[in-house]
């Protein structure tokens, strides 16, 4: 339980009757790539969504266990869903710029945070766009609308706007899987420059990415943590051997 | 009959009968824009209307049901929508919520009539407003709030899930969220429906019978003050509106010329509620081409 | 690549979730809430006023008139200004129901070839010209019916039948062409959402398009085109102005199409304004406002049952 990492202690999420998570248990160091890998339907995005109380959104979802953040249990009623949000920055699958200019993409939450100097603003989406390499692209035309730019500009621009308040740890479910390759190599590039400053957990279906880019890679079945472990170790020599035959395509 | 003969029969019937529909509506159309435009002038549009002599004209009416309109708009349209927020926003899946859903249904098939005698009891009456713009826009509230909260729900719900959710991730409140996030995205499918809604709003008239009342008093229209009773923007009057006005001309008609009048104000009636129609549908095209381009 | 840029936000201090969270968002969310509560308690509030005043001056004349409901229901004179008043409403519950059925009868078969054209004969046609044909015609105010039906139905049908043109034939006529859209509307939406793959096997075996339609398509969409025509029969059963002029007005049992009589809504138009609160007449007329109410209930729930048997 490091500070600006995140620890879940049997953490188990049921939808009504049936159990999509079973009772997992994870470190997650700042300052690190954790990869979490497995077929479709194994619960790594059901777990993902959880750890910033995401899950709270569907109607019938009960979330047991713990999450650890900076000493603090998250899972628990009388956390303020909405403070916590603010630590934990989120990139989903598909791109989702708000209907808003650039700039306004970026500065929306900083604004609602308390910041209302303009020159403080500017800074911040300067910051943010430069940490997310779309500053050149984007610097003479901040005001224009955020829909205008391409998918995987759009998907930068996201990751910048997660990054604008200030989060330690950054939850990424398949960020890249609806891009072209040439942005999605762009957007790997970027993961390695943040994780010098933050946690990233990232779930992928594309094994190469999770061997390229993560230092850790936790691999999910049917709602279970099979097997977690240093990627170079997981990818060469696995101690499960349910996680060698996915590995090497024998089922997924 | 063989199978062949009896599909192009059917085939010949089914197309007779909807050629036959579309020369209905040109029909009713034709009728009354021909034997109503011809009546509508200047003069006609913001004269008062004469009782027993030739050459009454609607204009307090016309007036009136413009203002009339805006008064509802201005009630109907918060409710509605605080309404449709809750229905697509806050209401669970419980008992409760089909109770409200029942709530709405019902409100929208009751009889526009008996809105009307609602509104003579409890406003008129009970509340002593009296025959007045306010009784009328408070009954035409009732009449168009299912509307206005199915627009709503309908066009929240239409709004996609990730941009809720990415803006709930940054750390915003729900509020805040539903404010400045979706609101705006489902603005244009809520501006359509109300403009819709308007069309409908502006053309009823068996709810206004006994809450805006049958008659309207001398208007002075250089009186801009809401508080004299002859002001037109005074509330608390009287006010009988351009549909009402055509139901009284065809039943106790006195003037001569009360067939042009009916005309031609079915023809003003029915041109702004076309307008209505046209701008919706122009707006709602216009947003979605909009919408779809830049992406 | 670039240089690193640490990002500072000396306003914002998120060191524990658990500190006292600031004040915005919280009220932000008891705003919202107690603005779509309102909203919410305003519908309950007024619906349920609505059945309580409706009611109670409706039950009045029951109460205390002491006029005798079965009677009321079923007697055919109708005096409320006699001392003491006879309220028989048999004419106009007949007028009522009996003028929304002929519309149903007659607006049905057209909305379902509408409904039929626009969705399998000349889909691309169909959804371009006549769409806006019915959204229009939904769109027309019923005191401009109302007018063309006293302008021009009455005076055809006082010259080709017998009798002044007023009465049945003319409201129903004037309501069939009301609740066109209705129903057609919604006969477009059941046969849209049916799933292609039932048609397709019906294409495989042969049949022709139409013996497809008949055997296969109607019936199986049947309770949604009955919602369509149960709507549409509310909607025509609750018309008040557009029937009222072409009615007739008379207070009695008709005794053919073209006899002028009355239904619910026009004898409320009619005489409201002229009776005194409280008085029997008055009270009498409430009571027929409450029939109308019942009557919305029931066609609601109608329209539920009907809409159950499309799920399955």
């Amino acid at each position: 339980m490091s500070d600006n990492g995140l620890s879940a202690r049997d953490l188990s999420v049921y939808y009504g009757n049936k159990q999509a998570v079973k009772d997992i248990s994870l470190d997650f160091a700042a300052r690190e790539v954790t990869a979490l890998i497995g077929p479709s339907g194994c619960g790594k995005s059901t777990f993902l969504r959880s750890l910033n109380r995401m899950n709270d959104l569907i109607g019938g979802a009960r979330i047991t266990g713990e999450i650890w953040i900076e000493g603090q249990n998250i899972n628990d009623p009388s956390v303020d869903v909405v403070l916590l949000r603010q630590k934990i920055g989120m990139v989903w699958q598909r791109p989702n710029p708000f209907h808003k200019s650039i700039y306004e993409n970026i500065a929306f939450g900083p604004r609602y945070h308390g910041i209302k100097n303009k020159k403080e603003l500017d800074g911040i989406v300067e910051s943010s766009l430069r940490k997310a390499a779309l500053w050149e692209e984007t610097k003479d035309r901040l005001h224009q609308s955020a829909l205008a730019l391409s998918g995987g500009q759009q998907q930068r621009l996201c990751i910048a706007r997660s990054l604008a308040v200030k989060p330690s740890i950054i939850l990424m479910d398949e960020p890249a899987s609806a891009l072209d390759p040439v942005s999605t190599a762009k957007i790997e590039e970027l993961i390695a420059e943040l994780k010098r400053d933050y946690c990233i957990i990232i779930v992928t279906h594309n094994m190469h990415q999770a061997a390229r880019i993560s230092d850790k890679t936790a691999f999910f079945y049917m709602g279970e943590l099979v097997e977690c472990d240093d990627t170079q170790k997981m990818f060469t020599n696995p101690s499960k051997k349910q996680t060698d035959d996915y590995i090497s395509g024998r089922f997924g | 009959m063989s199978a062949k003969l009896a599909n192009r029969i059917a085939t010949v019937v089914i197309i007779a009968m909807a050629l036959f529909i579309v020369a209905i509506l040109v029909g009713l159309l034709g009728y009354i824009l021909i034997r109503g435009l011809g009546h509508v002038s200047f003069d006609f549009l913001t004269s008062v209307p004469q009782t027993i002599r030739a050459g009454g004209g609607i204009g307090p009416q016309l007036f009136n049901s413009l203002f009339l309109l805006v008064l509802t708009l201005l009630i109907t349209v918060p409710l509605g929508v605080g309404a449709g927020i809750y229905m697509s926003e806050y209401a669970k899946a419980n008992r409760f919520t089909d109770f409200i859903r029942l709530v709405v249904e019902v409100l929208s098939s009751f009889p526009s009539i008996v809105v009307g005698l609602f509104g003579l009891l409890v406003l008129v009456q009970f509340f002593g407003l009296g025959y007045s713009l306010f009784a009328g826009a408070l009954a035409l509230t009732v009449f168009n709030l299912p509307l206005m909260v199915r627009i709503t729900e309908q066009a929240i719900r239409s709004v996609p899930k990730e941009q809720k959710e990415a803006s709930l991730a940054l750390g915003l409140s729900r509020w805040k969220t539903i404010t400045s996030i979706m609101l705006p995205i489902a603005m244009p499918n809520i501006l359509t429906g109300t403009i819709l809604a308007s069309g409908r709003v502006f053309g009823e008239a068996a709810a206004l019978l006994f809450t805006a009342g049958m008659s309207s008093p001398r208007l002075d229209f250089t009186n801009w003050n809401p508080f004299s009773p002859n002001s037109p923007l005074n509330p608390f009057r009287p006010a009988e509106t351009l549909a009402v006005h055509i139901w009284k001309i065809n039943s106790e008609g006195l003037a001569p010329d009360a067939a042009e009048i009916a005309a031609g104000a079915s023809a003003v009636l029915v041109i702004v509620v076309l307008l209505f129609n046209f701008t919706a549908r122009f707006i709602g095209g216009y947003i979605h081409r909009k919408f779809t381009a830049s992406k | 690549m670039k240089e690193r840029v640490t990002l500072e936000h000396p306003k914002v201090n998120l060191e524990h979730p658990k500190v006292k969270p600031s004040k915005q968002h919280l009220t932000e969310e008891w705003v919202g809430k107690l603005y779509t509560w309102f909203c919410i308690i305003f519908l309950i509030i007024t619906i349920f006023s609505m059945v309580y005043f409706v009611a109670s001056r409706g039950s009045a004349t029951f109460i205390k008139n002491g006029i005798n409901v079965w009677e009321f229901i079923t007697g055919t004179t109708w005096q409320p200004d006699a001392k003491p008043p006879i309220l028989g409403a048999l004419p106009f519950i007949f007028g009522s129901f009996s003028t929304s059925i002929m519309a149903a009868l007659i607006a049905a078969p057209l909305g379902f070839c509408a409904a039929i054209f626009m969705t399998e004969i000349m889909p691309k046609y169909g959804r371009r010209y006549l769409q806006p044909v019915i959204e229009l015609l939904a769109g027309i105010p019923s005191v401009v019916y109302g007018f063309v039906g006293l302008s021009v139905i009455v005076p055809f049908l006082r010259d080709t039948f017998p009798g002044q043109g007023l009465g049945l034939a003319a409201g129903a006529l004037v309501l069939s062409i009301m609740i066109l859209p209705t129903i057609t509307t919604i006969a477009t939406d059941a046969l849209s959402a049916l799933p292609g793959g039932l048609k397709e096997g019906a294409y495989a075996l042969g049949a022709t398009r139409w013996q497809t339609i008949y055997r296969i398509v109607l019936p199986t969409t049947f309770p949604a085109l009955m919602t369509g025509v149960v709507l549409g029969i509310s909607r025509a059963f609750g018309e008040a102005l557009a029937v009222q002029m072409v009615i007739g007005n008379a207070p009695f049992l008709p005794r053919s199409l073209f006899d002028s009589t009355s239904t619910l809504t026009s004898v409320i138009t009619l005489s409201m304004g002229n009776t005194v609160a409280g008085s029997a007449h008055n009270n009498a007329l409430w009571s027929l406002a409450l029939i109308l109410m019942l009557m919305t209930f029931v066609f609601v729930f109608i329209v539920r049952w009907l809409e159950r048997r499309t799920k399955v």
